[in-house]
């Protein structure tokens, strides 16, 4: 049984029932689940999350959904890797890779649409539906699937094929719209108001944002149950920077974990970071900005949940980082070559984010610190394609071997 | 009849025209401010429009022809 209890504005307090909403009808501020704390301080502890399965929903309690609407995929309980090999490069002391690329379509969306999608089930919808350029709607799909519910997905006409395919191989409805991502978005928007579809990060928003925070009380469980001091997490619409936060801050209330500070970094691309510009500039007031950045996956020009992010960031002692698309690319390299993990540009953004935040002494290097990958690399593989390893071309023979290995930069790498 | 809600995005010049009531009298449309923010050459507000959905239409390309952007009232929704 879910413990929520009703939606709430986040600017003026007032309540809504559990239904398909995002905005509050008096002031327009976004709506946020609201819980019976007692309700789940009376029965949350260790002990009950530990014996609860290897996913997301081993933290049910804490999730807007009853038992029996689960869309189950398995996401979630992706490991927590202690990156001592990049902490090194890095000069950091503690530093863990939290590697979300391990989900069932590579990507956090799984978190956030597979509550989404349970909840919309609850609702009675039959129809999920998303406009998206990559990871939301493959997981979207995914999830449509596993549920038995149709899926319609929204995408800009001139969207590479290979970004359609993640989505296409579930069989969904695609929609391509001939017109800006401008266009795309007005369209969607007016469609939530006036169709039976469960939008995931439209109209049932409120729930699908629900979904991140399991990032947090995950790490924290994997831990040892403890929080980091520092975290380091990329931001688009900046609701996932917030959604860790908050994730912390819940298990610290219930008593799962200390109550120690925990400083906020968010990462963005330089071309397209209007939360961290307005962080550098001090102000609150989000100016939106037209995407320039290989991080498509961040790119966001008007987020949501940004002064929400910029308020997070204030309260936490914490701050943000913008980097070059260039930098996306080392990060990725340099996550790959030092711990194995194969990220996709907005992982490039958090490794680049996090080595910026260091030389800015936003974060203490001597402090334990959490790096948030949240995409598979093959999902941008367009990326790094032209700055990896090449091949040594070599005949069968162990003469033209000798020969080739001999002349090649790279062998001066291998051992042996 | 429709009823559509928005964020005006202003900056530079656009800051110190009369928009929204040139809004309310060059279209048959109702004007309805819920929340706004406004500085010397920045500043958004969320309103409520309230017309036919092709007046509505005109409304919002002429608001974008002005020099203001138009969002929904959620940010953007094509997300990665």
């Amino acid at each position: 049984m879910t413990y929520a209890t009703s939606l709430t504005c986040r600017e003026c307090s007032r309540e809504f029932p559990l239904d398909p909403l995002h905005v509050c009808d008096f002031c327009f501020g976004p709506l946020e689940v609201a819980y019976d704390h007692d309700g789940i301080q009376s029965k949350i502890s260790r002990e009950r999350i530990e014996s609860g399965p290897r996913s997301i929903w081993r933290y049910k309690d804490l999730l807007p959904v009853d038992d029996e609407f689960i869309v189950d995929l398995n996401v979630g309980w992706t490991p927590l890797l202690r990156a001592d090999r990049l902490a090194e490069q890095l000069g950091m002391r503690e530093l863990y890779i939290k590697n979300d690329t391990c989900n069932p379509s590579w990507s956090f969306k799984d978190r956030v649409v597979a509550v989404a999608s349970s909840r919309a089930r609850q609702m009675g919808f039959q129809t999920l539906a998303c406009a998206s350029t990559g990871n939301l709607a493959n997981s979207v799909s995914a999830h449509a699937a596993r549920a038995g519910m149709d899926a319609i997905v929204f995408i800009p006409h001139d969207l590479e094929a290979g970004k359609v395919l993640g989505s296409a191989v579930y069989n969904p409805t695609i929609v391509a719209v001939n017109g800006s991502y401008d266009d795309v978005n007005r369209l969607c928007s007016e469609l939530a108001d006036n169709r039976q579809w469960a939008f995931v990060n439209i109209n049932v928003r409120p729930y699908y944002a629900e979904g991140s925070r399991t990032l947090a009380y995950e790490v924290a469980e994997q831990l040892g149950w403890r929080a980091p001091r520092q975290v380091v997490a990329p931001m688009a619409s900046g609701s996932l920077f917030t959604k860790i936060h908050k994730g912390f801050q819940e298990f610290q209330r219930y008593g799962l974990i200390e109550d120690t500070p925990i400083r906020m970094i968010g990462a963005q691309a330089e071309g397209c970071s209007p939360i961290t510009t307005a962080w550098r500039g001090g102000t609150t007031n989000i100016r939106p900005v037209k995407p320039a950045t290989i991080a498509k996956s961040l790119a966001i020009g008007n987020p949501a949940d940004g002064y929400y992010a910029l308020k997070t960031m204030k309260r936490t002692d914490g701050g943000a980082t913008g980097v070059s698309d260039a930098e996306v690319v080392e990060g990725i390299q340099l996550l790959a070559e030092c711990e194995g993990v194969f990220a996709e540009t907005a992982g490039g953004v958090t490794i680049a984010g996090l080595r910026q935040a260091i030389a800015t002494e936003q974060i203490d290097p001597d402090e334990p610190t959490v790096a948030f990958i949240t995409g598979g690399g093959l999902k941008t593989a367009d990326a790094v394609v032209e700055h990896v390893t090449q091949p040594i071309p070599v005949e069968g023979t162990l003469q033209s071997f000798e020969d080739a290995f001999a002349e090649a930069p790279q062998a001066a790498a291998v051992g042996g | 009849m429709a009823t559509r809600r928005v964020r005006f995005t202003f900056e530079g010049d656009a800051v110190t025209e009369p928009i929204i009531y040139l809004l309310g009298r060059e279209f048959e449309i109702v004007t309805n401010i819920r929340m706004a923010d406004v500085e010397q050459d920045f500043g958004w507000v969320v309103l409520e429009l309230d017309g036919s959905h092709d007046e509505i239409d005109r409304a919002l390309s002429w608001v974008e022809e002005q020099g203001v952007r138009v969002d929904p009232v959620a940010g953007d929704v094509v997300e990665g």
